[in-house]
Parts: structure tokens; C-alpha cells; sequence
């Protein structure tokens, strides 16, 4: 099982083994949360999670594998879901205002029959929002950086054409931001 | 990739193909850095019918972007009003009714059929055959008017709801759903006949546009234009949604990578919806069209869901990212064509213009859900 291996490479981003504590859940976060056990329906979220893995159940959210990094190790994971042979299905952005933090989530899922969806997540303080590109490694990042770009102004360090894709060329507003007024 | 286009003085120069194009099938525009007649560098320029329907959707509550996920893609909309609504069902835990179920993918199929069907005669045309044109419109026509019927727009459909439908078939549908099957089945035959052998036709198409498997994977590209580079990716086989595992149909794949084998993998793909069709008609369970229990007030619990779906240009995925209020704090749409679209910056270099254009059209474009 591709997941299996995949999960293991991911977590090998992670040196410290301690448990992931999970803010969703409601309790009972003592067990390893990322050992397979399956997540209760999350109650409130108040803080943000911490760096880690976490497996999900496909039928409830979708995806498989749910992790979240410092925007330092982003390239490290790529480049482990790039081997796996995923492929790059969108890019896109979260405006957490309240946390004064904005996040990049990157979709990763793969074409043969031993499916399995990953999602990557990485904040970035919303003041000064910046993280690297994957364009190097997937080509096709390049567009969806510079709409993720356009829609909520965060800067990908390295990209070779950031300028505004579906928004006008001259525009310096970022409407998906959610402080923007029209 | 797509980078600032320098002019080399003397040496080259630039063509802009659009946004006002006819072979663009929308508002879309290619610059081109041209060496006589081969393309040295192109770049896409989007967001001319650009309308920020992630926007509206955070500022609407699930109900109220029902239509507006029916304007992404106006030639294949059930798709995507299906995927929307298999998402927020997802994400509050709404059972469907099976019979619901089963219309739902009877009519995306339709849909599917039609969407192809156009994409069929407008290709053929940007070849230079117009005939083949004809003869498409006027099958979709049928499926048009059989949609028409019990959703009550021809094109831009809001027909599904959370945990159903709007509207059940009636006899008079499910008639000539029958009917139009042996009818459709005759057709493929002689749009086969008309065009695929025709000289001119295979010349245009054979060995052009190449587009490898990996270049699909690292651009993201699927639905036909992955299965025309030999990979065997369906999102109803390969992440079943719906009831599309109690169907029987097969995923055609070609090895050939080129505009000919997209072209193939859309036709097969019609009979394949056909079949789908036909066996959706011969299940098709009785029972109520809406779930009993359903939340008045839709409010998915707090988290982050995705859905994928199939339509007919390709995977196109939904996440919606729930702080537990009646609208979504993130709708984000993964457009297939935007991904597909993406790779023809590179996949167009050193070819000729003629051939460039060839391959646009292969790649099934709709601009309007391209820019969303």
C-alpha cells in the first residue's frame, strides 16, 4: 500500500516522535492520534494544530493523509510525494485571521487504482506571508501559485513569474482575503 | 512554463492568438513568440471572463451557489453541480435516496454525451470540417430538450439539491432516454465513418500534440488528456462516488499520447456513457427522490472536505472548509481544464501553429471555468 510508505517518509519529516496532539479532537488525544485511529467528527477548533501527520478517514473528509508543516520542510515533502508518483492536483490558500495566519494547502493525489489523497498544509505569518515554490519540482504549481498569489498576496520565493493570472495585470488587491473590502 | 516573452530583435516575433478568437472557443489569449511559422515560446493570458465564484461562495450559504457551480463549465454543467452537492452532503453527513442517486448520474451522463458531442463537431470544425458540426448539434439538441424537460434550463442546471433532486423523471423522459440511446449508437457510427478515416482529418491529429505521462502528472492533467497518454484514471473507477460502482462500464485509455487518441478516448467514452445510460435506465430503483431527514438549515460541522468528481473535461474537485456556519469560510474549486490547460505552454513549443491549435482543441477547452 502506497499510503503505508507514504506515511512513513512523512513522518520521518518529524524528528521528535512525541504524539501529535490534536486541538480537533475533543479529549481523547493520549493514544497516537496518527496510528490509524479514526477521527471523531471535530467539535470546535479553537487553536491552531501542531506540526504533524495525521491520517483521516477517506469517507468523511475526503482525503487520506493530512499534513501540516513549517513552510521550511514544504520542499522536503514534495520532493517524497514527487517520488511516490503523485500528482499535483491543486494549490490554493486559508485566510485564519483571527490566528493572524494564513495557510497554503497543496492537494496531492495519484492515478492508479491504490488511491490515496494528500493533503499538504504550511503557514505563513499574514503580515509578511512568503513560502517556497514547488514549481521546480511541479511545473504545473506555476499557475496555481500565482492565482493562490493573486487571491490572497502570498509571495512564493523562487517563482519565476509571479504576476497576476486571472486578476487584472495592474491589480493590488487581494479579494480573498477576508479584510477585503470591494 | 510559461515566463516573460523577450523579443529578440530581428529574429522573431509575437502573435497574439485571441482573446477574441474563433479557435479559442471563448475569451482566452495565447501570446505567442513566433519563428516564422513554429511557436518558440507561448504564453496563456487568463482571467478575461474571470467572476471569483470562490468568493461567492463564501459570501452565500450553500443553497444560493448551487447555480453558480452550473456556470463554471456551461457545456458539462451537471458535473459540477453534482460535485458540489456530493460535497456539503459529505461534509453533513445528508443520505441520499438510492433513486436520487441513480438519476443524478443518468442525466450527468447525458450531460456527459452532450459535452462531448459539442466538443466533437467544434474540434472537427477548427480542422476545417463544418459538416460534422451539424449533425452534433442536432444529437444534443435531443439531449438538450430531454434535459430541458425535468430541470427546466437547457444549459445552465440547477437540478440537484442536498440530499436529491429537485424534480423526478417522468415516463416521457425515461422514453426517450431509450429511444435516444439506439439513435445515439447510429450516430457514433457515422460520425466514425464521416471523420476518423478521413485522410486530411488523421494527417492534422496523428503523432501531433504530444504529451507525455509524466508531463500530464507534473501539470496535473486529467480526465481524456490523461487517458490519451496511457493513464488509466477515472475518478468513478478509481475513487468511487455515487453509484457508479454498481455500473459496468470501461475507462478507454491510449498509449499513443497524441491528438488522435483524445479524440478516440471521447468517442469511446460516449458508448461508455451510453452504457451507463441504459443500465442506469434498467436499475432505476423506485422511491422517493428526497431523504426524509434533512437539516432545514445546512451547517456542516467544522472542518475541511474535498470532493472529487468526473465531468466530462476531467477530475474536478471541490474543498469547502467549514467553521460550522451556514456559509462556507473557503470554497475553493479545482477546475480539470485550468490543469490541462496549464501543460500547453510547454507541450506547444516547436510546433507549428497549425498543429498548435490542434492540440488546443484537443484539450477540450471551456473558458469560463478556466478563469471561474
Amino acid at each position: 500500500m502506497i499510503k503505508d510508505t507514504v506515511l512513513q517518509s512523512l513522518r520521518g519529516l518529524f524528528p521528535d516522535p512525541e504524539p501529535v496532539v490534536e486541538e480537533i479532537v475533543t479529549e481523547a488525544a493520549e493514544g497516537d492520534e496518527a496510528e490509524g485511529e479514526k477521527k471523531k467528527p471535530a467539535k470546535k477548533k479553537k487553536e491552531p494544530r501542531n506540526n504533524g501527520v495525521i491520517e483521516h478517514d477517506y469517507a468523511q473528509y475526503g482525503y487520506d493523509i493530512d499534513v501540516q508543516l513549517d513552510p521550511g520542510e514544504l520542499l522536503a515533502a514534495v520532493m517524497i510525494i514527487d517520488k511516490a508518483g503523485f500528482f499535483l492536483e491543486s494549490v490554493t490558500g486559508v485566510d485564519w485571521i483571527k490566528e493572524e495566519q494564513l495557510e497554503v494547502v497543496y492537494d496531492f493525489s495519484r492515478y492508479d487504482f491504490d488511491t490515496c489523497r494528500v493533503v499538504i498544509r504550511t503557514r505563513t505569518p499574514r503580515a509578511k506571508p512568503k513560502v517556497p515554490t514547488i514549481s521546480k519540482i511541479y511545473p504545473g504549481a506555476n499557475w496555481h501559485e500565482r492565482e493562490t498569489h493573486d487571491f490572497f498576496g502570498i509571495k512564493f520565493d523562487g517563482h519565476p513569474h509571479l504576476v497576476p493570472l486571472l486578476l487584472p495585470e495592474d491589480a493590488d488587491f487581494h479579494p480573498l482575503l477576508k479584510d477585503f473590502k470591494p | 512554463m510559461s515566463g516573460p516573452i523577450h523579443i529578440q530583435p530581428g529574429e522573431t516575433f509575437i502573435l497574439n492568438v485571441g482573446p477574441q478568437h474563433p479557435a479559442t472557443h471563448g475569451v482566452l489569449r495565447v501570446k505567442m513568440e513566433m519563428d516564422g511559422e513554429y511557436i518558440v515560446k507561448a504564453e496563456t493570458v487568463l482571467g478575461y471572463i474571470h467572476r471569483m465564484h470562490e468568493l461567492m461562495g463564501e459570501n452565500r450559504t450553500y443553497p444560493q451557489v448551487l447555480p453558480n457551480l452550473s456556470r463554471l463549465d456551461y457545456l458539462g454543467a451537471l458535473g459540477y453541480t453534482h460535485g458540489h452537492v456530493l460535497a456539503v452532503e459529505r461534509a453533513s453527513g445528508i443520505e441520499v435516496p438510492e433513486r436520487a442517486e441513480y438519476i443524478r448520474v443518468i442525466t450527468v451522463e447525458l450531460n456527459r454525451v452532450a459535452s462531448h458531442l459539442f466538443w466533437f463537431g467544434a474540434f472537427v470544425m477548427d480542422l476545417g470540417g463544418f459538416t460534422p458540426l451539424m449533425y452534433a448539434i442536432e444529437d444534443r439538441e435531443y439531449i438538450l430538450d430531454m434535459l430541458e424537460a425535468v430541470t427546466g434550463s437547457r444549459l445552465t442546471y440547477c437540478y440537484y439539491r442536498f440530499g436529491g433532486l429537485y424534480n423526478d423523471i417522468d415516463d416521457e423522459f425515461i422514453d426517450r432516454a431509450r429511444a435516444f440511446i439506439p439513435r445515439m449508437r447510429k450516430s457514433l457510427k457515422k460520425y466514425d465513418a464521416l471523420v476518423t478515416g478521413n485522410i486530411i482529418f488523421r494527417k492534422r491529429l496523428e503523432g501531433i500534440g504530444p504529451i507525455s505521462a509524466e508531463m500530464c502528472r507534473k501539470y496535473g492533467a486529467t480526465g481524456p488528456v490523461a487517458r490519451g497518454s496511457g493513464i488509466n484514471f477515472d475518478v468513478r473507477k478509481n475513487e468511487p462516488y455515487s453509484v457508479y460502482p454498481e455500473f459496468d462500464f470501461d475507462v478507454p485509455v491510449y498509449d499513443e499520447c497524441d491528438s488522435l487518441a483524445r479524440y478516440y478516448v471521447r468517442m469511446e467514452e460516449m458508448e461508455q456513457s451510453l452504457r451507463i445510460i441504459e443500465q442506469g435506465l434498467d436499475k432505476l430503483p423506485e422511491g422517493p427522490i428526497m431523504p426524509k431527514k434533512k437539516p432545514k438549515l445546512i451547517k456542516p460541522p467544522v472542518g475541511d472536505y474535498y470532493q472529487a468528481v468526473e465531468t466530462a473535461r476531467g477530475s474536478f474537485g471541490i474543498r469547502i472548509v467549514s467553521d460550522g456556519t451556514k456559509n462556507a469560510y473557503r470554497f475553493k474549486l479545482r477546475s480539470p481544464t485550468y490543469s490541462n490547460m496549464s501543460l500547453f505552454d510547454e507541450a506547444c513549443e516547436g510546433m507549428m501553429i497549425m498543429d498548435a491549435l490542434a492540440l488546443m482543441g484537443s484539450l477540450d477547452l471551456v473558458i469560463p471555468e478556466i478563469d471561474r
